[in-house]
């Protein structure tokens, strides 16, 4: 299998604070990887210099040719934008210069109807937003998809039918996922590697085997310390 | 009518076509306070031009393009301040401007004037009204998805800062196209107004853009024929008409 992406000591400073320091790891074409970690341990913040949207130092390798598609976590959208999801569509793919018709197609797989495609985008349901998002990033087929898991405003069913969706486009388009997930058992399930993140690269590898009882309690903290907060429990962190 | 007002007419209607493009993009972007008010930075050039006898519009032009800079500059960041500055650089420019301008003039640079156009003027406001047209055609994708989600626009590869200056800078050239004829003060209100009645017409992006268009020129086209007819000033005309459009525009119920 070939590798697709090598991340060498990646470090990401905001205002010459480290967010994310000396991260490393490897994925293959077609792998499944899950970035998991606390809230602000920087896992947004490692999907956007893996697309060289914010400054960064070390070595991020793409193998030549890969398409990179994005699905952000949460976008605040002027609800009062007189757009619709067909036009918006429309303006990716010109400007990817790719045909209308693989808009149709990909939104079918998306389950959009005609009429969801029409709707001014400030009238569309979290659901369907969302889904007009995934299927925003796949135009253009990319070989390599960026999701990052919105941590609310997606109720849990929902949350599960967008993963099989995922899943599912993963087996037919061949695509390699990134994956940022709170949802442990969302990464038993279809994850073929793991990255926790705690501003450095706690575990990375195949999920059963790094998903150690005591990396887990070093990442989100011992699960005792929520009980006895009001005691100083900060053994784990550093 | 002779050949020169004929002129004045055709570069009226299709400078209107290129504000209410300009202008549609303006109100979606949310600058319609800053867009409106943004014209006024000419005001201490088109003095100055006047002061030193050299063209007014050249000065006109370059306040406003040193103007345009600065926004670009401090809409990099954010927040309270940026406005404030906006507001606090936008009215002293034209309290400076109107300090400088001879008293005899700044009638003429505040509101324009409707002066038989030289075939020269002509060709080089129609070469500007179809670089505003063809610009807005050319990066109407760009904008839109910066419009959507400026964090999606970079990861598919649109470069945000130059797109930004960009639009800044067409903008610029649309308040000059229409300095001439609406004057420093109300040049920014056709940017705006027909875009803003457009608004409450359309929620499709293609119809909005075609509908600001037409809003705008049928606003110049009204208010020439009544500044004529009963012999007012033409660009309060203009504006009153455009105003009046916008009011019937409310009527309409939103979905």
């Amino acid at each position: 299998m070939n590798t697709i992406l090598t991340v060498k000591n990646l470090t990401v400073q905001f205002d010459g604070e480290p967010v994310i320091e000396d991260v490393n790891f490897e994925l293959n074409e077609g792998e499944n990887l899950t970035v998991i970690g606390p809230n602000g341990s920087g896992k947004t913040v490692l999907l956007k210099a893996l697309m060289n949207t914010i400054p960064s130092r070390g070595e991020i390798t793409w193998a030549p040719n890969v398409r990179l598609g994005y699905v952000p976590q949460k976008i605040e959208v002027d609800k009062h934008l007189p757009l619709n999801a067909k036009s918006l569509f429309a303006a990716k793919a010109k400007i990817l210069k790719t045909s209308i018709k693989d808009i149709t197609t990909v939104a079918k797989t998306m389950g959009l109807s005609p009429d969801i495609l029409e709707t001014p985008i400030g009238h569309l349901s979290g659901g369907q937003f969302q889904k007009c998002l995934i299927t925003f990033a796949l135009i253009g087929k990319p070989n390599v998809l960026l999701f990052d898991e919105p941590t609310s405003s997606i109720d849990r069913p929902r949350e599960e039918q967008i993963y099989e969706t995922l899943h599912r486009l993963q087996d037919e388009l061949g695509l390699t996922l990134i994956l940022v997930s709170h949802d442990l058992s969302l990464v038993y399930r279809y994850a073929t590697k793991v990255l926790c993140l705690n501003k450095y690269g706690l575990c990375f590898g195949v999920p059963s085997e790094v998903l150690t009882t005591k990396v887990l309690e070093e990442l989100y903290g011992a699960p005792h310390r929520y009980y006895h907060h009001l005691h100083e429990h900060n053994g784990h962190e550093h | 009518m002779n050949i020169n007002e004929i002129y004045f007419l055709i570069l009226a209607l299709i400078s209107a076509v290129a504000t209410g493009l300009v202008g549609s993009f303006a109100l979606m972007k949310r600058m319609t306070l800053a867009g409106d008010a943004f014209s006024h930075v000419a005001l201490p050039g088109l003095g100055l031009g006047i002061l030193f006898g050299i063209n007014p519009l050249l000065g006109g032009a370059a306040t406003l393009v040193l103007g345009a800079l600065i926004v670009w500059h401090l809409e990099k960041r954010s927040g309270l301040a940026t406005e404030t500055t906006i507001g606090v650089v936008f009215s002293a420019s034209l309290a400076i401007g109107a300090l400088i301008t001879p008293s005899e003039d700044l009638i003429e640079a505040l509101f324009g004037n409707f002066a038989p156009l030289s075939l020269e003027h002509f060709l080089i406001g129609l070469t500007a009204s179809f670089l505003i047209i063809l610009f807005i055609l050319k990066f109407k994708d760009q904008l839109v998805i910066a419009l959507f989600s400026p964090e999606l626009a970079s990861s598919s590869g649109i470069n945000l800062s130059r797109l930004n200056l960009l639009y800044l800078l067409i903008f610029t050239l649309t308040i000059i196209l229409g300095l001439r004829f609406l004057g420093a003060l109300l040049v920014g209100s056709l940017i705006i107004i027909p875009a803003a009645a457009s608004r409450q017409l359309t929620h499709q992006l293609n119809s909005f853009l075609i509908t600001s268009s037409l809003l705008s020129a049928a606003s110049v086209a009204i208010g020439i024929f009544i500044s004529r007819s009963y012999a007012v000033a033409f660009s309060p005309a203009v504006v009153s008409v455009s105003a009046v459009i916008f009011a019937a525009s409310l009527l309409k119920k939103k979905r």
